[in-house]
């Protein structure tokens, strides 16, 4: 079996913090990281290999040079080969030119390597939180998508998903080849070993650029390709007033709260 | 592209099993307004099993008029029947705006148009906006877990799309009567063209954690202390008629399911009422959380950052003041 994860290298949101004066984003010092969904898409990938040892996974990433290091990470964990689609052409893209990118960059390795059965990715990186590209990319390739999947089992040529609803979750089943997005798991990543840290280290990740992707329609990539345009960013305002109560003693605070939320109609 | 042919704002009302999902009669709210700033009218879309009583009642919170597709194959969601028919829906009507509710099956079917359609589409949006000189939505969404806010305009294709989370905007008035037309369209999709198929919906009956939906939220954090400190949050929830929620450390210790997690790896919600009792309040659980009417927090850390959000406050053991708000609350009731 042939799997492919899409990993995004992003900036640790919990680290991010509000300049006071400026009132905008510090991101200078925060460090990358994977996005955490895509390191749970990839424990899944390879529980799945665990399971069907003849399974190669095969990991995709896309920005700019550095963006290895999170690949490098993920090699460690579980990837068997990577992949960097970067080109200075495809900066600037929102989420349906880097789909479209993403999707001829898949194309191109299945052109080489043969199809991949299963496309995972995690449900939204954490720094764009949009949860497009991973339906963006079956879309634009003509699969199947499952997204919000917490486990993942392979049964023949049907994949098994474990997809959250709202009131619960869906056992879903889908044919080969589909896109599977991946929520929070219930366990987590596994850890990289001494061994498999130096074995990642020497192993060539593949730097893909427009140029091997010979069908791309590059009026579609990077900023002018994309519909969507950021207009302004602001830092969210909290204004709110708290209401402290401190009485002398708590039981007596909590029974002012009860009043005072009786009072205001909200219970 | 010429925007000529395109006209109205469509709100996408999800059903599933026949049932509206609160998400859709909210966008309405927004939707009226948007429309009427817009000169356009407000189209309700409904996709189901059997639903011209969502559409009916879409028309009576405040949509023009409503278009109804039905089939079996629209009972349950799948991605494959409703990009099919939202596809054939927008060849025909060409809409020039679409609110979707950013639930799991509304952000599973809006990238999936935006790729059929060719357009922009935004996520997650918690602030919508009309910009009359170009002619354009302003769509605001949160990035960065909170941190930022982002308005993307989708100057150059139509229709422009947005998801929009649920609980930002409240459910408009019925006024009940209302009328107004309802077109069917006969619009099916072979099984063969399903390439999902549901085997099992398994609904957590044992323990309703329906958060998105839920008009109290009572959450417990690290200051909970273990499974049984849940005990407390539970019997709170119990007398407010109420829905468990948790912080992340709640769930990443194992003392409570993911399915109760609030904040950015969990479920955004917008409750009349969150009690967040022992969170800190970190920004990715405010991420989940600060849209909601009424925060209270009990912590007892006086530093915890969840007082910076909240309307009240109270500094203190959680296990001395829940117990008097649940007696309390009995009183007040009896």
């Amino acid at each position: 079996m042939k799997i492919l994860v899409c990993v995004k290298q992003v900036p640790d949101t919990t680290e991010i913090k509000i300049d006071p004066v400026t009132n905008t984003l510090i991101r200078a010092g925060v460090p990358s990281i994977v996005n955490p969904f895509d390191a749970y898409a990839l424990e899944i990938a390879a529980r799945i290999k665990d399971e069907n040892p003849d399974t190669e996974i095969t990991l995709l990433s896309m920005g700019p040079d550095q963006a290895k290091n999170a690949l490098r990470e993920c090699l460690a964990v579980g990837g068997d080969k990577a992949y960097l689609c970067s080109d200075r052409k495809f900066g600037g893209s929102d989420t349906l030119a880097t789909s479209y990118i993403l999707a001829s960059a898949i194309e191109a390795i299945e052109a080489k390597e043969g199809k991949f059965d299963i496309i995972f990715g995690g449900k939204q990186a954490i720094d764009g939180d949009t949860g497009q590209v991973g339906p963006e990319i079956a879309a634009h390739m003509g699969l199947a998508q499952v997204t919000y999947a917490s486990e993942v089992s392979v049964d023949g040529d049907s994949i098994i998903v474990k997809r959250e609803s709202d009131q619960g979750y869906d056992m879903i089943s889908v044919q080969k080849p589909a896109v599977v997005t991946v929520v929070k798991t219930a366990f987590e990543p596994r850890y990289p070993t001494i061994k498999s840290k130096m074995a990642a280290r020497k192993k060539e990740i593949t730097v893909i650029t427009a140029d091997d992707m010979p069908e791309i329609d590059l009026t579609r990539c990077g900023l002018k390709g994309s519909p969507t345009k950021v207009k302004k960013t602001f830092t969210p305002v909290r204004n709110k007033t708290c209401v402290k109560i401190a009485e002398e003693a708590v039981t007596d605070s909590a029974i002012k709260l009860v009043g005072l939320l009786a009072d205001a109609k909200v219970l | 592209m010429s925007f000529e042919e395109y006209k109205n704002l469509w709100v996408f009302v999800e059903t599933e099993e026949n049932v509206a999902k609160p998400v859709g009669y909210e966008l309405l709210k927004p939707g009226r307004q948007l429309a009427d700033e817009m000169g356009e009218k407000l189209v309700a879309v409904v996709i189901g099993g059997q639903v011209e009583d969502v559409a009916k009642k879409a028309i009576e919170y405040g949509a023009d008029e409503a278009i109804v597709v039905e089939g079996d194959e629209y009972y349950n969601y799948t991605t494959d029947a409703y990009s099919i028919a939202m596809k054939t829906l927008v060849e025909k009507y060409k809409p020039t705006t679409i609110l979707i509710g950013a639930t799991n099956n509304g952000r599973d079917l809006g990238p999936r148009m935006a790729c059929d359609l060719n357009t922009g589409l935004t996520a997650d949006c918690t602030q919508l906006g009309y910009d009359a000189e170009g002619g354009n939505m302003a769509w605001t969404r949160p990035a960065f877990g909170g941190n930022l806010m982002a308005t993307i305009l989708c100057p150059d294709n139509r229709p422009q799309l947005g998801t929009v989370r649920p609980g930002v905007f409240k459910r408009p008035e019925l006024v009940e009567g209302k009328e107004g037309p309802i077109t069917k369209e006969d619009i099916h999709v072979e099984e063969s063209q399903i390439r999902t198929k549901l085997i099992e919906r398994i609904k957590e009956v044992a323990e309703a954690v329906n958060l998105e939906e839920a008009e109290i939220i009572v959450s417990g954090g690290r200051g909970v202390g273990g499974p049984e400190g849940f005990g407390v949050i539970r019997e709170l929830a119990e007398v407010v008629g109420g829905v468990v929620g948790a912080s992340r450390a709640a769930v990443d210790a194992g003392w409570i399911a993911h399915a109760h997690q609030v904040g950015q790896t969990g479920k955004t919600v917008g409750p009349r009422l969150y009690i967040a009792c022992g969170i800190s309040g970190a920004i990715q659980h405010a991420a989940g959380m600060s849209g909601s009417d009424v925060i209270v927090a009990i912590n007892k850390d006086p530093e915890a950052p969840i007082f910076d959000i909240a309307d009240y406050a109270i500094v203190g053991d959680l296990f001395q003041a829940i117990p008097a708000m649940i007696s309390e609350i009995k009183k007040l009731r009896s």
